[in-house]
Formats: structure tokens, C-alpha cells, sequence
């Protein structure tokens, strides 16, 4: 009888001992942040999808050796590139020209092997990430006309 | 006057629970004889996730399989990711510089508190109280952006490579791991007062489903549903490797075989992962996080390997049968929690079926991991 007694005791002093808590916690400061209201600044490391990087003239710096394709465990870029002749010290060359650089986000783990792979920092995370739709086809991006656009906005 | 209703004693109806249903986590299908509220029978279908990780290790090359490791336990990853590169790098031979190994003994540490916090916070969630589950997203959420900014991502993080790191910890993070831990201290003795103390928690969970240390064996359940049995077996001890040894810190082992036991132990071994990210951070090497000569287009020698390490769910091991090429002949994972669940089925014979949902929570069970 006597541990009856001092169980109903203990037991409605630990529901106590929680509501205590539960109400300290009440008057703490929010911490949830009201997407899309209110954003948080993305890591220096964050992982969006990739993008190209232009070197100074505005232009990728990417050679289209395909080193990045070779590496991409799931095969979501697809590049081609055009040769074309340009003038180097007088003497007239060949070379290649990236012509087309498609990332398939769909399929992209971001594991970050196209980035490491690349011996010529042409790549690299975006932080990009208001990305949603319904549709596949917008996640099947055209990086070099993106890299075309947001040149053109810088200058 | 109606007829009364005949009852036949032996008269017993089958239960369906889930693939989609509140009370799994994730898509587990459990069929439940059921004779009025005691489960009969239960039988577990496994098999709505797979997404053949195993066969895609045997089609990719050693590196472009990395990302797939983090893909098995979304709650855990690094653990996963770890076992991986270890395997690699003991079967080619690739000397890990020192600095790496304790960044990626602090970040599994990390990780697995992390991923024992949300267990917690789902586990009383399933039993009835919900608040706990936001404090420990709260203190989760610490960790999740602390690991977000060394490795870019928030729960798939494909960090770690063979020879070292993507890239190195700043300070930021140590001062924010630093920080973290006392704080994470205070939260367990919260935790601690709100959860374990309270008196409906312990009365649904105190010797109910009793699992015994004959029955993990013979299921080849391990890690914390193990040591909640009694069985005192960690493979960071056990079969040491990475730079544990260097660690002092300790197994929790209860003999109770119940689900508080299991309880305990887990709430328990996130203090012993602070002692470890506490120690880790203090002895922290300088130096480089990459072996001299980068690996690439890594080939094993032809042979058997196998790397167990101990995940936030058990003991996970992966096997790597090569016959010399750049890609695996054949690759097994060993998921802890596959072996975990296969108990259930056992265990729960002849339990009330509020109990079995409640033993499934402390099995701490994470379906894409089992099923792969
Ligand atoms: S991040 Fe990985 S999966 Fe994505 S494009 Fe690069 S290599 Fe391919
Ligand atoms: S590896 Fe670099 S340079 Fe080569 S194709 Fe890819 S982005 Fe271009």
C-alpha cells in the first residue's frame, strides 16, 4: 500500500518536474526562421549544383577536357566543344572552345567529384537553392548560358 | 432480441502496419496476427526502399562510389562514409595523415549525436509526448550547421576521400564544436528531468519487450540494442580503428534487456561521444588532411577486405571482393539495423501492440539503411 501511495507521490512530481520545463522553454526567444520571409546566408562551403566559372574576360574558363564528366558517378553533365582558330603569336591555331556545358540536376548526388577532378577551377558549387518545380526539364540546366547571364549582369 | 455474438476463442485478424503509417519510420511493412490487442504474429516486409546499393558499387569505381555510402542512413551518415574509406585505404594501402583521422573522428561523433538526438526526440514522439522532439531538433540543428559548413551539406555529406578530406576545418568550427559541447551537456540533464524521470515514460518502457542477449546473438543485433542486452561490444573497442585508441572514454552496457535499456544506453553514449569531440578537439594535430599523393583511379589488389566500424545504429561492415579491377567484383554492405529488426518478428510475440510500436522506436530503426 505505502509504495502505492508513493508512487502516485514521485510520478506526479516527475509530470511536474516536466511541465516545469516545458514552461521555462515557453518564454525562450524563437528560434525557427520564417522561410520564405526570412532567409539564412549560406555557408562559404555550401553545395548547390555546380556552376562555370568565367576567368577575367568574362569568358569560361573551362578547356572542355572532360575530366568532370569522366568523374560524375551518376552522368549529369554533358559537354561538346567546337574547334576554332585563333591567333597565338602570329601563328594560326586551333582550339577548343566550349560549346555547350549541361548539368542534370536531377541526377546529381553534389558529391563534389567534378569539382575535385577539374585541374582548372572551372567549376564550382553555386549556392543556389530556391529550387523547386513540378516539371523535370528545370532541373536539366544550361550552365554556360547561365554563366553568359550573370556576366552580362555584372557589367 | 438480437441474437448475442457468438465469440470463437481461438478467432484472431490480421493488421496491416504501414509501408505508410505514422508510427513506422519510413516505409516498414509489419503484418500483425493479432488476437484483440496481443500480437500473435508478426512478420516484417522489408523491401519498399532498396535502391540495389550494393550491385551500383560493383558498376562504379571505387570514388564514384563514396556519395552512395552516405544514401544508406540519412540520419548518420558520416559513420557510413567512414567505414568505406577505411576499407579502401586499408586494402590499397594509403596512409591517412593524423589530422584527417581526428576531423573525421570528431564529425562522427558529431553526427552521431545528431542522429541519436533525433532517435530520441521520434522515440517519445511515438509514445505520446511531442516537445521533446523540437528540443532535440533545436540542439540537432547546432550540429547539422556546424557539419554543414566543413562539409557542405546538411545530411548526405560525401566528406570524407580516400587519403584524407575534402577539405580542412576552420576555426569557426572548432570554436563552434567547443561551444557546442557544454551546451549539449545542459540539454542531456534536461532531457534527463523531462524524459527519463517521468513516470508514463518509465511505465510504458520498463521491462517491456525483453530482449534477451541469447536472442541479439542469434540475430546478430549489435550496437546499442545489444549493449541494452547486456552484451558489452562496441567495434570502436572491440576492434579498434581510426585514432579511438587514443580516446578514453567508455561503453554504457545495461543488463535490463528492456526497452529502457535501450534507452539508456543511447542517451548515455551521446555524453560519451561529447568526452570523445571533447578529447579530439584538444589533441587536434596540425598538418596536412591529405595523404602526399593524392589517390586517383584507386584499383585494389586482388583479394577480400572487410571493414566493420560502429555506426550510430550498430556495427556496419562493408565487404569488398576485388579481383584487381577499378571497380568491386562484389560489395556487400552489413547494415546494423537489418540485423536489429530481424528480432522484432521474435520479440514481439504475445505483446500488447502499443508495447511493440513502442520496442520498434527503441530499435532505432532507419529503413533506407536496412534496405539499401
Ligand atoms: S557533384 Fe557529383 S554528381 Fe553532381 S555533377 Fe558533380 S560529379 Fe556529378
Ligand atoms: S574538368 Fe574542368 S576544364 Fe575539364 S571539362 Fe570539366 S570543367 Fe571543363
Amino acid at each position: 500500500m505505502g509504495g502505492y501511495f508513493s508512487e502516485i507521490f514521485y510520478g506526479s512530481k516527475s509530470l511536474l518536474i516536466g511541465m516545469g520545463i516545458t514552461f521555462r522553454e515557453f518564454f525562450k526567444p524563437t528560434v525557427t526562421v520564417q522561410y520564405p520571409y526570412q532567409t539564412l546566408k549560406m555557408t562559404a562551403r555550401y553545395r548547390g549544383h555546380i556552376e562555370l566559372l568565367a576567368d577575367e574576360e568574362g569568358n569560361p574558363k573551362c578547356v572542355a577536357c572532360g575530366m568532370c564528366q569522366r568523374a560524375c558517378p551518376s552522368g549529369c553533365i554533358s559537354l561538346d566543344s567546337v574547334s576554332v582558330d585563333v591567333e597565338v603569336d602570329g601563328k594560326a591555331k586551333k582550339k577548343k572552345v566550349l560549346s555547350k556545358y549541361d548539368l542534370d540536376f536531377t541526377k546529381c548526388s553534389l558529391c563534389g567529384q567534378c569539382v575535385e577532378s577539374c585541374n582548372f577551377g572551372a567549376i564550382d558549387f553555386s549556392k543556389e537553392y530556391n529550387l523547386a518545380s513540378t516539371r523535370k526539364e528545370d532541373f536539366h540546366f544550361n550552365l554556360l548560358q547561365r554563366l553568359k547571364r550573370s556576366e552580362e549582369k555584372n557589367t | 432480441m438480437s441474437a448475442p455474438i457468438q465469440l470463437r476463442p481461438d478467432e484472431t485478424f490480421l493488421l496491416n502496419v504501414g509501408p505508410q503509417h505514422p508510427a513506422t519510420h519510413g516505409v516498414l511493412r509489419v503484418k500483425m496476427q493479432m488476437d484483440g490487442e496481443y500480437i500473435v504474429k508478426a512478420e516484417t516486409v522489408l523491401g519498399y526502399v532498396h535502391r540495389m546499393h550494393e550491385k551500383m558499387g560493383e558498376n562504379r569505381t571505387y570514388a564514384q562510389y563514396l556519395p552512395n555510402l552516405s544514401r544508406l542512413d540519412y540520419l548518420g551518415a558520416l559513420g557510413y562514409t567512414h567505414g568505406h574509406v577505411l576499407a579502401i585505404e586499408r586494402a590499397a594501402g594509403i596512409e591517412v595523415p593524423e589530422r584527417a583521422e581526428y576531423i573525421r573522428a570528431i564529425t562522427v561523433e558529431l553526427n552521431r549525436v545528431a542522429s541519436h538526438l533525433f532517435w530520441f526526440g521520434a522515440f517519445v514522439m511515438d509514445l505520446g509526448g511531442f516537445s521533446p522532439l523540437m528540443y532535440a531538433i533545436q540542439d540537432r540543428e547546432h550540429i547539422l550547421d556546424m557539419l554543414e559548413a566543413v562539409t557542405g551539406a546538411r545530411l548526405t555529406y560525401c566528406y570524407y576521400r580516400f587519403g584524407g578530406l575534402y577539405n580542412d576545418v576552420d576555426d569557426d568550427f572548432i570554436e563552434a564544436a567547443k561551444r557546442f559541447i557544454p551546451r549539449m551537456r545542459k540539454s542531456l540533464k534536461k532531457y534527463d528531468a523531462l524524459v527519463t524521470g517521468n513516470i508514463i515514460f518509465q511505465k510504458r518502457l520498463e521491462d517491456i519487450a525483453p530482449v534477451s542477449a541469447e536472442m541479439c546473438r542469434k540475430y546478430g543485433a549489435t550496437g546499442p540494442v545489444a549493449r541494452g542486452s547486456g552484451i558489452n561490444f562496441d567495434v570502436r573497442k572491440n576492434e579498434p580503428y581510426s585514432v579511438y585508441p587514443e580516446f578514453d572514454f567508455e561503453v554504457p552496457v545495461y543488463h535490463e534487456c528492456d526497452s529502457m535499456a535501450r534507452y539508456k544506453v543511447r542517451m548515455d553514449e551521446m555524453e560519451q561521444s561529447l568526452r570523445i569531440i571533447e578529447q579530439g578537439l584538444e589533441k587536434l594535430p596540425g598538418g596536412p588532411i591529405m595523404t602526399e599523393k593524392k589517390p586517383k583511379n584507386i584499383k585494389l589488389p586482388v583479394g577480400d577486405f572487410y571493414q566493420a566500424v560502429e555506426t550510430a545504429r550498430g556495427s556496419f561492415g562493408i565487404r569488398i571482393v576485388s579481383d584487381g579491377d577499378k571497380n568491386a567484383y562484389r560489395l556487400k554492405l552489413r547494415s546494423p539495423t537489418y540485423s536489429n529488426m530481424h528480432l522484432f518478428d521474435e520479440a514481439c510475440e504475445g505483446m500488447l501492440i502499443m508495447d511493440a510500436l513502442a520496442f520498434m522506436g527503441s530499435l532505432d530503426l532507419v529503413i533506407p539503411e536496412m534496405d539499401r
